[in-house]
């Protein structure tokens, strides 16, 4: 069952036509990886579903439900959850605070806080400084933040931007791992990652994005073979 | 005495400079911009308490409670008719706007009431503090001011710090993307923001001009710009920093006006802004404002 469906989505910034009419669907309980070089678009995407950046045309479908023009704002309590390219902590709140305001819709109090115990579990380096202001944390850190701020939301569907995205390879695979857990634990994951090789990996289906369109779709580990693949991103 | 006696009062000027300032800070943390009529806000707060107090005759308290609740339901206005539009325009539109927002107060306020200057009754009705066996008398009205100063600070400070919407003006502030992000509502944050700023404003009107009760349109307009002046110099953006640049603008002020000269207390108050901002272009407790490119 999708989850997710984007439909004929076209993006601008102001007269550059940014998004060029792509289609792709999430289904419930996968992780989606959608690969590309720099420029091509991803980021665009994920911002558009979120609503920081209006289509232009095309629909956004979220479990049915048309959301195209509704705020950004409003998919939280809806059960999106958007980790962001560069992680923008809140860099000068505390740790905790940055969580609490992952929260924010919620009104579930006592629940809140079994949410809370259950990040510092995953991220026990969260708990250790959550006092510290979150700008103080080292990027990996900010990174799990970030994760965890967003899983403070309890979201059915999970979108993350370039998680591994300035990282050192010991905390690459660490952040790769606890996405893997984040999915088994039963949220829906879409990836965008510039590390293609890491990505497909670790998801069912991939999309490669190559300035505005999708001009590759299809299982994510057929794709590692894929020839056209490995030559544009898989090469070390 | 003289000296404490002039220094007191600074400190009680500087307080309403720090009240008005307080709203310059907070709008320009939260939605990036200078609202340059918030310091019509407090005459139109002055007004309303005059047509109130001194026209229909009733208690002060009402008066100030109807400016409170006027000065609200005018910033939220202002801001959800003229700045809510231009949230995506540039910041030099949004300054202009101000501006003409600021000149459309002014020049209704001088159909409503013309330009001759009225006599304000002092909202503060306590007798003035006689001390050291009447060498130094501190009115009253100066007292309440440093007073509700100190407690609006408390209060607001207490209100960031401990309640949600509190936090998600400190998140918006940060970076409204994200704040989006986290399911904030950044149109109603900012409108919250407008609204806090505008009864602060009210409550500096009934201070000021019970201070100085003279009250013309333009009432506003010089008070606003010092706030302004003191937001920046405490840095802008910065709540203790209102508080501090409040202050000290007030106490030199009041200070050069005594021992100096009256006419020149204000070119002394913005030339130690511009040395200021040339030792730390930030203000004194101002963040480095990272740009995003």
């Amino acid at each position: 069952m999708a989850i997710l469906e984007v439909k004929d989505l076209e993006v601008y910034y102001g007269v550059i036509q940014a998004i060029k009419g792509i289609s792709f669907t999430v289904n419930q309980g996968e992780i989606i990886a959608l690969i590309g070089a720099n420029g091509a678009g991803k980021t665009t995407t994920l911002q558009t579903i979120t609503g920081l950046i209006p289509a232009k045309a095309g629909k956004i479908i979220y479990n049915g439900t048309d959301i195209t023009r509704v705020p950004g704002y409003k998919l939280v309590s809806m059960g999106i959850a958007h980790v962001p390219e560069g992680r923008r902590v809140f860099a000068e709140m505390t740790v905790l605070q940055n969580l609490r305001m992952g929260a924010y819709t919620r009104r579930d109090k006592t629940e809140v806080e079994e949410t809370l115990k259950s990040i510092y579990q995953r991220f026990p380096r969260l708990e250790e400084r959550k006092n510290q202001p979150a700008g103080t944390l080292s990027g990996g850190e900010q990174q799990m933040l970030a994760m965890g701020r967003a899983l403070m939301s309890r979201p059915k569907l999970m979108l993350m931007d370039e998680p591994s995205m300035g990282l050192s390879p010991i905390y690459v695979n660490e952040i790769f791992d606890i996405i893997k857990e984040i999915h088994k634990s039963g949220t829906t994951v879409l990836l965008v990652e510039q590390n293609a090789k890491k990505a497909l990996s670790i998801a069912d289906e991939a999309y490669v994005l190559e300035t505005g369109k999708i001009v590759l779709s299809g299982d994510a580990h057929e794709m590692m073979d894929n020839e056209q693949v490995k030559k544009a991103y898989l090469s070390e | 005495m003289g000296f404490l006696s002039y220094f007191i009062s600074g400190v009680s000027l500087g307080a309403v400079y720090a009240i008005i300032a307080l709203g310059y800070t907070m709008v320009y943390g939260i939605a990036r911009m200078l609202n340059f009529a918030h310091g019509d806000i407090i005459m139109v707060g002055g007004f309303v308490i005059f047509t109130i107090v001194s026209t229909l005759g009733m208690p002060p308290l009402l008066g100030i409670i109807a400016a409170v609740a006027a000065c609200t339901v005018l910033g939220v206005t202002t801001e959800r008719v003229a700045y809510r539009p231009l949230r995506e325009a540039s910041s030099l539109a949004v300054l202009i706007t101000a501006i003409g927002v600021s000149y459309l107060l002014q020049n209704i306020a001088l159909l409503v009431f013309g330009s001759n200057p009225r006599q304000f009754t002092s909202v503060v009705t306590l007798p003035n503090l006689v001390l050291a066996g009447g060498a130094l008398t501190i009115s009253s009205t100066t007292i309440v001011t440093i007073i509700s100063c100190i407690i609006i600070m408390i209060a607001l400070t207490a209100f960031i710090n401990k309640t949600k919407i509190g936090q998600a003006m400190l998140a918006v502030s940060e970076d409204r993307g994200a704040a989006s992000l986290m399911g904030i509502d950044v149109n109603k944050t900012i409108a919250v923001t407008f609204a806090i700023g505008s009864a602060l404003a009210a409550i500096a009107g009934a201070l000021l001009c019970s201070a100085y009760p003279s009250l013309t349109p333009y009432t506003g307009s010089m008070p606003g710009i010092k706030a302004f002046t003191a937001a920046v110099f405490g840095g802008i953006g910065s709540i203790p920093g209102a508080l501090i640049g409040g202050v000290i603008l007030g106490v030199i002020e009041n200070l050069s006006k005594a021992y100096i000269s009256s006419q020149l207390s204000d070119a002394i108050v913005f030339a130690v802004l511009i040395i200021v901002l040339l030792v730390r272009p930030t203000g004194i407790l101002g963040r480095k404002i990272n740009e995003k490119v």
